[in-house]
């Protein structure tokens, strides 16, 4: 099916997500994959914990000497 | 009026903390010394461009980031020649998230409220130290894009690597990242947090 992705393939598209803009049958595809996966929301969770980790890491603040 | 000789030593309370940054992007202990001595030059050379400025560090770090690109495009060929020689690990690191039919190994584990994790000083110490783990190439590229905040068209073009080697590469990184963030601090029965 056009639409039908793996965990992993979701997982991938999750990924580069971050790097770049998906086409938007991949945005269908991963929209209608997380509705129905138990798993690979949580995957997305902890990749959106990682990006806020990363942009505060960076945007250190001048009192503290992290 | 900044005073010079107070200036000078504000500016090297400064140097240890760059200097880290600096090393953590460049990977390379010379590089990163010329480009924190190149920012120190920059700074004192024009000691009225901080006037009105609260931020010191803040001011510094922006010079450091262009003295570090600088570094990076007269490095370049150096910076990515060793790209592709962690392609094995990535493969394993795969196979172990995912069975063959594309699902989970193992259900992820719920990083739980990140608030909380992101006020510890522990957490970035792990989250600097998985960076560090990183394969050299595969660390460069991560943190052109997370630290110095370029664009990938710009990444590309800095350091001539094709769109599909770059997308490649931070794929990894970030695969890595998690991976290393589970293991080391999410994935832990909370004695790390504990301790904070």
């Amino acid at each position: 099916m056009i639409l039908g992705r793996s965990c992993k393939q979701v997982a991938a598209l999750l990924i580069a997500r971050e790097d770049r803009a998906l086409p938007v049958v991949d945005r269908v595809a991963l929209r209608l994959h997380l509705m129905a996966c138990k798993a690979c929301p949580v995957f997305e969770r902890q990749l959106l914990t990682m990006k806020s980790a990363l942009k505060t890491w960076r945007n250190y603040r001048e009192d503290e000497s992290l | 009026m900044t005073d010079f000789p107070d200036f000078q030593t504000q500016l090297a309370s400064h140097h240890s903390y760059l200097l880290r940054f600096a090393r953590m992007q460049l990977r390379n202990d010379a590089w990163a010394e010329d480009a924190v001595s190149e920012t120190m030059v920059a700074a004192l050379s024009k000691p009225q461009a901080f006037e009105n400025k609260s931020q010191l560090k803040t001011w510094l770090v922006g010079i450091l980031k262009h003295k570090v690109i600088d570094q990076l495009r007269s490095r370049q060929r150096e910076v990515v020649l060793d790209a592709d020689a962690d392609s094995d690990g990535s493969e394993e690191l795969d196979a172990l998230m995912f069975k063959a039919d594309g699902h989970f190994n193992a259900q992820p584990s719920d990083w739980g409220n990140p608030e909380q994790d992101l006020r510890s000083k522990q957490f970035f110490a792990i989250l600097e130290a998985c960076v560090d783990k990183l394969p050299v190439a595969l660390g460069r590229v991560f943190l052109m894009r997370e630290w110095l905040e370029l664009s990938t068209e710009d990444i590309c073009k800095e350091m001539n690597l094709s769109s599909t080697n770059l997308y490649v590469q931070l794929h990894r990184a970030r695969l890595r990242l998690r991976e290393c963030l589970e293991l080391n601090w999410f994935g832990s029965t909370g004695s790390n947090k504990v301790a904070t």
